[in-house]
Parts: structure tokens; C-alpha cells; sequence
């Protein structure tokens, strides 16, 4: 029987398609960001083919490196927003609208059932609201800009059953590092993955990103959720276009199945080098830190900023932390609400939404062994400047940590 | 005579922020990607890499972000091929589509820092000359060695149409 993978693949490609099948399918949205729509484009031109394929369904977003740092960045983007001129894209979002991934899901793109394609490997966040949404590079990108079509194949899928109540203190990034230190960071290579179980259902839209956003750092091709209740009462005056949620059948053929309790899940800290280096927060407690950074794809969303201003609230961060919401409209909300005020007295520094220091682009870089506590996904080697240690952690942790200067267990401020 | 290819020997999860840092992608192309290629990770490399030497590596090469100026900055230093254990799916996908050559090998334990290995891309059989050994490779399909060979994607759906 299938699963929702192959369900999707088989709708996008107009035939009954199963695991292993190489399939061309017809993609209902895709993606380019600043970073790498500069490729994509060069491709396209390339090609040699004047118009892109549908206008209306490419979605660019500038959100890597903005607002441009030096004269080259601007020159490409200048180039790129030219293109999209050219093109008629109407879906741009230029510098400070927000992360893609955050752009696509508020804007009502990302919806069941859907084939989306992200010139961005985050782009597996989308299954949060039950899409089969996966990422790719550059040339790829330039195919679906001129065809509408990409060539895949139908991934097996690997059931992970997550059952119990995350404490107080503990949240989806909790038990998303969870999850990859135990799969593993190539554990999922090729594969899509389905989440199930009670404390699946139970998470927020916001935590169902988190948890989405990151089955690329165990190689995932993608990680879906499937639609339920919640997913649709969110996508109720947003989505862009009908849509027919997508199951997997009873009895679906998966080619592994894990496990997971989380009742006692302590918060989850992925130390430096990789993303499934991860301890439980009791091991690496006390670790002085010099930076921390809440925002990102992952964790830079409303409700990520009000878990840290909760804790933030009339307190001051000894720690240099930066924050990014997500997208400008988290930020408007986040300002009506008092929270960017919050943040902004307990010392933290506000920055336009975008990707900031996330991949240590152009901003917020750290030097030589400084340590960065992260909001983020990837804890690589130089990520966010040559030398620097990076820490992964879920928003409570990180603003624990912020107040102390020292990586925090959050549970014991609360 | 001839310098043989030399082998820069990397570890597991080699990541795209380790091929390429995300503060070059401000740059497009290989020549220039070329110049920062694993900076971070092995500083030298850039400036002692030569023409037709080949990256070995263990599990899962290339994971992490998408961007292609990852196998760009490869393909601009002119290895010859990366062998690995097994890499990312967007990585793999990526050096086919801009014609960089990728070989999935068991035995890259037994490949060491500049050893001189030879590769033939048909049967998929890596020659260690400094060890004297042989290790079998599972060779890329015909027609995803037709894209390599024709230096990309982009180049080889142009030859079909011609």
C-alpha cells in the first residue's frame, strides 16, 4: 500500500508510481532564493530558453545575504530582480520579507498534497503541512524554471512514531535533535520520512516546521506530517490554491520504523562538529558561550520569539544575542505584542529577518574559537566564521543561556 | 616523467559549508569558487591542488546545503573525481548535473593522503599504485556517464537536441 511519497509522486507524474520508480513529475511550486537563484538563472540563460514555464508558480524570496554587504552581492541581486522583472514573477519577495521557508508556508504555498521544489535544502520544511517538498541545486532549478518538470526518484519512506508530553522547558527542537542523533546524519540519505504518534499531533504548525525543516541534516529527501485538523484550520484564508490532503494507506510499505518516547526528553544540545552530535543538556551545561543567535528557518518564528521573551522578560542576556524573526510579518506581530520590546530591554540585538548568521554569510560572524549557541541547523565546521564552535538548541535554551553566558538548562529558570 | 593524480584524503560528512563557505556565494563561477574551495576545513588546498588529482572520502560527502557552487568550486579545481563511501543526495545530483565525476567506494579506508590512484570510469576499477592494490567501484550508469562526460546537464541535453 502506499505512502504519502508515493501517493504525491504518482499525482504529480500521472501514473501509478512506486518506491524506486524514476518518475518525471510536474511540480506545483518552485523555489529560489538570492543565494541561489544566481545560479539557476545563469543556467537558465544557458539553456537558452527565453520564458520560464509559468510565472505564477516560481516564488523567489531574497533572504541569504540581505540587505546586500558589499557591491557584489548587490550587483547579483540587482541582476536577479531584473529577471524577475523580465519574467513577470510576481511571487518576490525582496530583502526583509522573510526566510523562505517561512515565506512560502505564511503565504499559503506550501499545502497538502502539493510537489514543491526549493533551490534550497531546507526546502523539506514544507511537509510540516503535509507536502512532499524536497531540495535541489541550481541546474535542476533552471529545468523546472523552463519546464515545470523534474525528474526524481520515488524515495522509500522510514516511519518515526513519537509518543508522550514534552515537559515544560522542552519543545519540537528538543526532540528534533533527538530524533537525529538517534537516526543519525546520513540515516535517512535518499529517504522520506513520516511522522506519526501523539506528540506529532500535538505540536503547533511552528513546531511541526522545526521538526520538518531538519530531515535534511539526517539526508532526508523529505519528512511530511500528515495534514490534519491543525493543518488546515492554518491554511484557512491562505492557501493559494485548492488542495486534497494526502494519506498513506493502512499498511503502507515502510522500509524502517523507529520508536521514540519523549515523556523524559531533558532538553537536546548538538554540539560542534555535526548535527547529531547531540547530548542531553545535563552533559554540556556550564559551556561558556560568547554568542547566541535565535532565528533561522528552524526556530525563528512567533512562537519561538514568545518562548524567548518569556524567559528574557525583565532580565539582561550576558551573552551578545541576536535575533531574527523569521519574516517581517512575524516581526510586526512580534512588535505589536510587546515581545521585540522585551527582547530589546533584556539587551539583545534585533535584526531584519532573513538567514543572518545561520550560515555566516554577513553577519553575526564569529572569529577563532568563539562559541555561538544556535537557534539554527547546522552546526558545520566554520559555518558561521573560520575557528568558531557552534551549538545547537531549542529557543528556551538558547535564552537561558543568553541570561547566564553559559549554555543553560532552561527548565531550571522557569 | 608524468606527476601521477595525488589523493586529498578527507573524513566523513565532508559539508558544503566545508567545500564552500556561504560567504562566497556571492561568486558564480568555478574559477573564482575555485580559489576558496575547502578553506575553511584545509587551507591549503586551493593553492597545491592540481590538475587530475582526486578527493577520497568516507560516509556521506557533500551533505548539507543545497548550493551547487559546492561541486562548482570542485570542478574548478580540476580534481579528476571525488570517490567516496557514499554521498548526500542533493550533492550527487548537483556534480552530475555540472559534469563532475562521482565514484561510490567501500574501501576508501584503505586510500591514503597522497597516494596516486588511477580510475577507470567504465568498469569503476580504482588502481592504488603506491599500495599496489585494486578496489571496485560501482561505476555511474551509461547515460549519467554520457552527462559527466559531456560537462553537464545543460551540455548534454544540447547535444541530444543537436
Amino acid at each position: 500500500m502506499p505512502t504519502i511519497s508515493e501517493k504525491i509522486l504518482s499525482r504529480a507524474c500521472g501514473k501509478e508510481a512506486h518506491a524506486d520508480d524514476f518518475v518525471i513529475a510536474t511540480v506545483d511550486y518552485a523555489m529560489a532564493h538570492d543565494g541561489t537563484s544566481v545560479l539557476a538563472v545563469k543556467s537558465f540563460r544557458e539553456m537558452g530558453v527565453e520564458k520560464v514555464w509559468d510565472p505564477e508558480k516560481i516564488i523567489i524570496p531574497f533572504d541569504h545575504i540581505v540587505p546586500a554587504n558589499n557591491e557584489k552581492a548587490a550587483s547579483l541581486q540587482r541582476d536577479i530582480r531584473q529577471w524577475i522583472k523580465e519574467q513577470g514573477i510576481i511571487n518576490f519577495t525582496d530583502s526583509g520579507g522573510g526566510i523562505c521557508h517561512q515565506v512560502l508556508p505564511e503565504n499559503g504555498f506550501a499545502m497538502p498534497g502539493k510537489l514543491i521544489i526549493g533551490a534550497d535544502s531546507h526546502s523539506c520544511t514544507y511537509g510540516a503541512l503535509g507536502a512532499f517538498a524536497t531540495g535541489v541545486g541550481a541546474t535542476d532549478m533552471a529545468e523546472i524554471f523552463a519546464t515545470g518538470k523534474l525528474w526524481l526518484r520515488v524515495p522509500r519512506t522510514i516511519r518515526i512514531n513519537v509518543e508522550g508530553r514534552l515537559q515544560a522547558g522542552v519543545s519540537a527542537k528538543d526532540m528534533t535533535l533527538y530524533i537525529i542523533k538517534n537516526v543519525g546524519a546520513d540515516g535517512a540519505n535518499y529517504r522520506a520520512v513520516e511522522y506519526y504518534g501523539e506528540t506529532i499531533s500535538s505540536l503547533s504548525m511552528s513546531g511541526r516546521m522545526t521538526l520538518c525543516n531538519m530531515g535534511i541534516e539526517m539526508g532526508a529527501k523529505t519528512g511530511i506530517v500528515p495534514p490534519d485538523e491543525k493543518t488546515f484550520q492554518y491554511l484557512k484564508g491562505r492557501a493559494r490554491d485548492e488542495y486534497t490532503p494526502v494519506l498513506a494507506d493502512d499498511g503502507a510499505d515502510y522500509i524502517m520504523e523507529y520508536n521514540f518516547d519523549v515523556s523524559d526528553l531533558e532538553p537536546q544540545v548538538a554540539k560542534p562538529h555535526e548535527v547529531d552530535n547531540v547530548s542531553g543538556i545535563s552533559d554540556v551545561a556550564g559551556t561558556p558561550i560568547d554568542q547566541v543567535f535565535i532565528g533561522s528557518c528552524t526556530n525563528g518564528r512567533y512562537e519561538d520569539l514568545e518562548a524567548v521573551a518569556e524567559l528574557l522578560k525583565g532580565k539582561k542576556v550576558r551573552a551578545r544575542t541576536i535575533v531574527l524573526p523569521a519574516s517581517r510579518s512575524v516581526l510586526i506581530k512580534a512588535t505589536e505584542s510587546g515581545i521585540i520590546t522585551t527582547l530589546l530591554e533584556a539587551g539583545a540585538i534585533i535584526a531584519p529577518p532573513g538567514c543572518g548568521p545561520c550560515l555566516g554569510a554577513h553577519m553575526g560572524v564569529i572569529c577563532e574559537g568563539e562559541t555561538c549557541l544556535s537557534t539554527s541547523n547546522r552546526n558545520f565546521k566554520g559555518r558561521m566564521g573560520t575557528g568558531g564552535l557552534i551549538y545547537l538548541s531549542s529557543p528556551e535554551t538558547a535564552a537561558a543561556s543568553a541570561l547566564r553566558g553559559e549554555i543553560t538548562d532552561p527548565r531550571s529558570l522557569l | 616523467m608524468i606527476q601521477q593524480p595525488n589523493v586529498w584524503k578527507f573524513g566523513d560528512d565532508i559539508d558544503t559549508d566545508a567545500v564552500i563557505p556561504g560567504k562566497y556565494l556571492i561568486f558564480n563561477t568555478e574559477e573564482e569558487l575555485a580559489k576558496y574551495a575547502f578553506e575553511g576545513v584545509r587551507p591549503e588546498f586551493a593553492a597545491k591542488v592540481k590538475e587530475g588529482d582526486i578527493i577520497v572520502a568516507g560516509f556521506n560527502f557533500g551533505c548539507g546545503s543545497s548550493r551547487e557552487h559546492a561541486p562548482l568550486a570542485i570542478k574548478g579545481s580540476k580534481v579528476k573525481c571525488v570517490i567516496a563511501k557514499s554521498f548526500a543526495r542533493i550533492f550527487f545530483r548537483n556534480s552530475i548535473n555540472i559534469g563532475v565525476p562521482l565514484l561510490e567506494c567501500q574501501d576508501t579506508d584503505r586510500i591514503g593522503e597522497g597516494d596516486h590512484i588511477e580510475v577507470d570510469f567504465e568498469s569503476g576499477i580504482i588502481t592504488n599504485t603506491t599500495k599496489n592494490e585494486t578496489y571496485q567501484a560501482t561505476p555511474l550508469p551509461d547515460f549519467v556517464r554520457g552527462i559527466v562526460d559531456a560537462g553537464g546537464l545543460i551540455a548534454y541535453a544540447k547535444e541530444m537536441v543537436q
